[in-house]
């Protein structure tokens, strides 16, 4: 390996100002801007942008981009199935589950034996609302690392929520506002609120509400869920309610009964950020691996090429090196701001370059 | 220990006074003794044991953590504690948390040789949350947004009583606080049995405002010396067949007892009683009371001796009466207060227990005039230790705090030298740039003529505009510089004068001039005065007899 597997990972893999792009398949994967031919890891915002020409993408993936971006999102779509190796130009793709959301995958790309895997966000807790994590061994990983600092250990998500029923129960009168990425983390929340024996209603906001039928239709169960607008704010005293951050931090929380807002992420174990957000109760619950499943995740992988897209990078790199593994920040811009949802946030063509 | 950490990690989110009230209630109500004593104790600042310094906590985790991935972790949280406690390498296998009371009682005992391994023992055995909270307690700075006063008004409700009921037997309660919470509970002896010497918190006035005097009716009013010297609480009492307790309390409620016995003999006799007096602690020399500056040489010495006694007799002039036998009386009118203050001290008929007197006047102008001159008013020689005239309303109630619209101090004007500038130094926070701290001094005769000495600092009383001139004149007239610090020129030719006030003088043996002020501040800058017409040193000196 050495010197010949970078050189070889670098004839697979470039990094261009849209993204990570490999020259013999001629595909993108989870470009910034408008490309002829690309690979999806997963429905974010931040990872599934709309204008390109060809898309390839797990059916949920699809499904959910042309829910949230509109049926018109591309060009043409191919659905790919996790397992299911295919050839895109002169390579030989397999999408495998990320644990990440509903849909998420990890892409494979293989040459000639050689096999680079991009992680796309992921996570190794068990979540009920996915196919868990999948280990592919490979010669080079592309791993994410949003929480890649040994200070973020996420404890149990159950754990968690046990936490959110305590808060209930001290102010039975407060409605609980919890505030949640409306794709992936809101249903993974109500899935858990119902593993956990909860049986009163949940409310939602509008914008999480079509995501919440379509993990329904795909046989999830997140219990009874309601829209807010259906009940006036005293019947919403004591409740559960879960809405987007951005709904979360303006407005829409006035309407209800002294509102305890509820954190529900990575970043919630960092006070001072908790705190920036206005959270009174956070909830360390996360989509994403944490550090010890970063480092686990990167030696099960077998790897001995490292590259961190983006997040924490600078300390996963320096851990990788001190485990021999040949490791190099990437730093991509773009990534990382889950709730650059299209449903909030501007359209694709008018997110500047770089 | 567990329940604790989450109680403060709980605080440390909410905003709302009434949420962390009913978190710090239920604490308190679901916590068994001495829990949630200990708990109280943490968050009322009633915990005694040696801190632990942050470079120790930093010490014990640069064993544990690559030192790159520490600074990089510290970065981004920004908080010591914080870091450490999300670092710290899960256990094998985790021990039995320790009860927050195994951790305040072993702290007492631990010495500074083993306190690093107990302190491991002890992350190891807590989760992230817990190792957060018990680094919090244990560097002493827990910054959970719950004032001590906070803390006791969520005890109070416990036991659905008021919280000044709490206040007033605060002081002489030790942690864990077991009888307390019997109390609230209603399982308990009634809380005088708990502290028969209770402090009672002082009532406390607002400063009198031109404002203020347009809108009073002097005939409701009555008005009293203010006197210069330390304010009391003296309180005796005795709980069934206990021995009685006397005590003297400052006005934060320290107990002050041991420093003076001569006083506390008083207040111990039989003829005193059950009782709360409130008044001012003065040093009275054959009759005459002695300015603030002779009672702060008494507070100085720290061995009290039987010559110290004699050379600076002690005596309280009293001011009100707060309780006498069962009877709580601050909420009686203040006349109805004061006759039985009168009738009390009569009936005390101890000459280091007086009573201080009321002073007449007919209408303002009239107090106004006796403000200016109390010596001429029936203070005679006293007048030097009086800071000026106490007004208060006729029928106000002794409410603890500072309550509005009921009593005011209204002080004799401050004094005033004029003294020249001699050193500059650099401000901090919002004032970092600006040269705002002023080191003035006065003319004394030096063995090469006369010299300036430095007689204080003053580091306000100048606005923004002045500051910037100020600091312009300094900038151009500096002689030479030290780090932070300009000599600025000060001859008797050239050098800028500061009208300087302040409330009074003390001797002082750490400054070379002997004195030191109280409260100096720039009252006016004197740019056309010429230096040698500053004040001299025997001016000052003068006041102080």
């Amino acid at each position: 390996m050495g010197a010949n597997a970078v050189t070889k990972t670098n004839d697979l893999l470039t990094l261009t100002a849209t993204g990570l792009y490999c020259p013999p398949g001629d595909f993108h994967i989870d470009a910034m801007r408008a490309v002829p031919r690309n690979l999806v890891t997963h429905a974010h915002g931040d990872h599934a942008r709309a204008g390109h020409g060809a898309v390839l993408a797990t059916a949920e993936t699809l499904d959910i981009m042309a829910m949230r971006l509109g049926s018109d999102f591309c060009g043409t779509r191919q659905v790919a199935s996790y397992g299911v190796r295919q050839r895109v130009g002169d390579v030989t793709v397999s999408f495998h589950p990320a644990g990440h959301i509903l849909g998420s995958a990890q892409i494979a790309i293989e040459q000639d034996g050689f096999r680079v895997v991009v992680s796309g966000d992921y996570k190794r807790a068990v979540d009920p609302t996915c196919a868990g994590f999948e280990v592919v061994r490979c010669d080079a990983f592309v791993t994410e690392a949003t929480f890649g600092l040994p200070i973020f250990a996420f404890p149990d998500a159950g754990d968690e929520v046990a936490r959110l029923f305590a808060s209930l129960a001290m102010f039975p009168e407060r409605t609980h506002v919890v505030s949640a990425y409306s794709l992936g983390k809101a249903q993974r929340l109500m899935a858990l609120i119902r593993q956990a024996g909860y049986d009163r209603p949940v409310w939602q906001h509008g914008a999480t509400a079509r995501i919440a039928g379509y993990y329904v239709d795909a046989g999830i169960d997140l219990g009874d869920i309601r829209l807010v607008e259906t009940a006036t704010p005293a019947e919403l005293a004591g409740q559960i309610v879960i809405g987007p951050p951005a709904a979360v931090k303006g407005s829409w929380s006035a309407r209800f009964a002294d509102p305890l807002i509820v954190g529900a992420s990575g970043w919630m174990q960092v006070r001072a950020r908790a705190r920036q957000t206005g959270v009174q109760l956070p909830l360390v619950v996360s989509d994403h691996a944490d550090w010890p499943a970063l480092c686990a995740t990167v030696l099960a992988t077998g790897c001995p090429e490292l590259w961190v897209t983006h997040g924490e990078t600078e300390a996963l790199v320096h851990w990788a090196g001190l485990q021999g593994i040949e490791a190099r920040p990437l730093d991509l811009i773009g990534y990382g701001d889950e709730e650059a949802e299209p449903d909030a946030a501007t359209p694709v063509d008018t997110i500047p370059a770089g | 220990m567990q329940s604790f950490a989450t109680l403060l990690d709980r605080l440390s989110f909410e905003p709302s006074r009434n949420g962390k009230l009913r978190l710090i209630e239920t604490y308190l109500r679901v916590e068994p003794d001495p829990e949630r004593g200990y708990g109280l104790a943490a968050m009322t600042g009633s915990l005694k044991f040696r801190h632990a310094t942050p470079s120790l906590v930093r010490v014990l985790l640069r064993d544990r953590v690559d030192p790159l991935l520490f600074n990089l972790s510290y970065q981004f949280v920004g908080d010591l504690s914080e870091t450490v406690a999300m670092l710290w390498p899960e256990p094998v296998e985790r021990g039995t948390p320790p009860a927050l009371s195994t951790v305040v009682e072993t702290l007492a005992a631990t010495t500074r040789a083993a306190f690093p391994g107990q302190l491991t023992i002890w992350l190891d055995a807590l989760d992230a949350t817990g190792r957060w909270a018990l680094l919090k307690l244990i560097t002493g700075s827990m910054r959970i947004g719950v004032s001590s006063r906070l803390a006791k008004t969520a005890l109070a409700a416990l036991g659905k009583r008021d919280v000044n009921e709490i206040e007033d037997i605060w002081h002489g309660l030790e942690p864990p606080f077991v009888k307390l919470f019997a109390w609230l509970d209603g399982s308990g002896p009634d809380l005088d049995t708990i502290n028969p010497a209770p402090f009672r918190p002082p009532m406390l006035a607002h400063p009198l405002l031109d404002r203020d005097m347009n809108g009073l009716d002097p005939g409701e009013f009555v008005a009293e010396w203010k006197w210069d010297g330390i304010r009391v609480s003296a309180v005796a009492g005795q709980s069934g067949n206990d021995p009685a307790v006397a005590r003297l309390f400052s006005r934060t409620g320290e107990d002050i007892s041991p420093a003076f016995p001569d006083l506390l003999a008083s207040v111990q006799r039989d003829r005193f009683g059950a009782a709360t007096i409130d008044g001012e602690l003065l040093v009275v020399r054959d009759g005459l009371v002695q300015p603030f500056g002779v009672l702060q040489q008494r507070l100085n010495r720290k061995s009290v001796t039987p010559k110290l006694l004699a050379e600076f007799p002690i005596e309280m002039r009293a001011y009100d009466l707060l309780a006498e036998g069962a009877d709580d009386l601050r909420a009686l009118p203040f006349l109805e207060r004061r006759k039985r203050l009168e009738a009390f001290i009569a009936r005390l008929d101890d000459p280091r227990i007086t009573l201080s007197p009321l002073v007449p006047f007919a209408d303002w102008d009239a107090l106004a005039r006796i403000r200016a001159d109390p010596a001429a008013a029936g203070a005679g020689a006293d007048a030097d230790a009086i800071e000026g005239l106490m007004l208060k309303r006729r029928d106000s109630a002794y409410v603890i705090g500072r309550p509005r619209g009921l009593w005011f101090k209204w002080k004799r004007d401050p004094f005033n030298v004029d003294a020249v500038l001699m050193y500059a130094q650099l401000g901090s926070g919002k004032r970092s740039s600006l040269y705002s701290d002023f080191t003035f001094g006065v003319w004394r005769a030096g063995v090469d003529g006369d010299e300036l000495v430095p007689v204080g600092k003053a580091y306000f009383g100048f606005t923004d505009a002045e500051l910037s001139q100020i600091n312009k004149f300094i900038r151009a007239n500096t002689v030479s510089k030290y780090g932070p610090v300009r000599e600025v020129v000060h001859t008797a030719d050239a050098g800028l004068v500061f009208e300087i006030a302040f409330e009074g003088l003390n001797l002082s043996k750490r400054h070379k001039s002997g004195i030191a002020m109280r409260f100096p501040r720039i009252s006016r800058i004197r740019w056309e005065k010429p230096t040698r017409e500053a004040d001299r040193l025997e001016t000052l000196t003068a006041m102080l007899s």
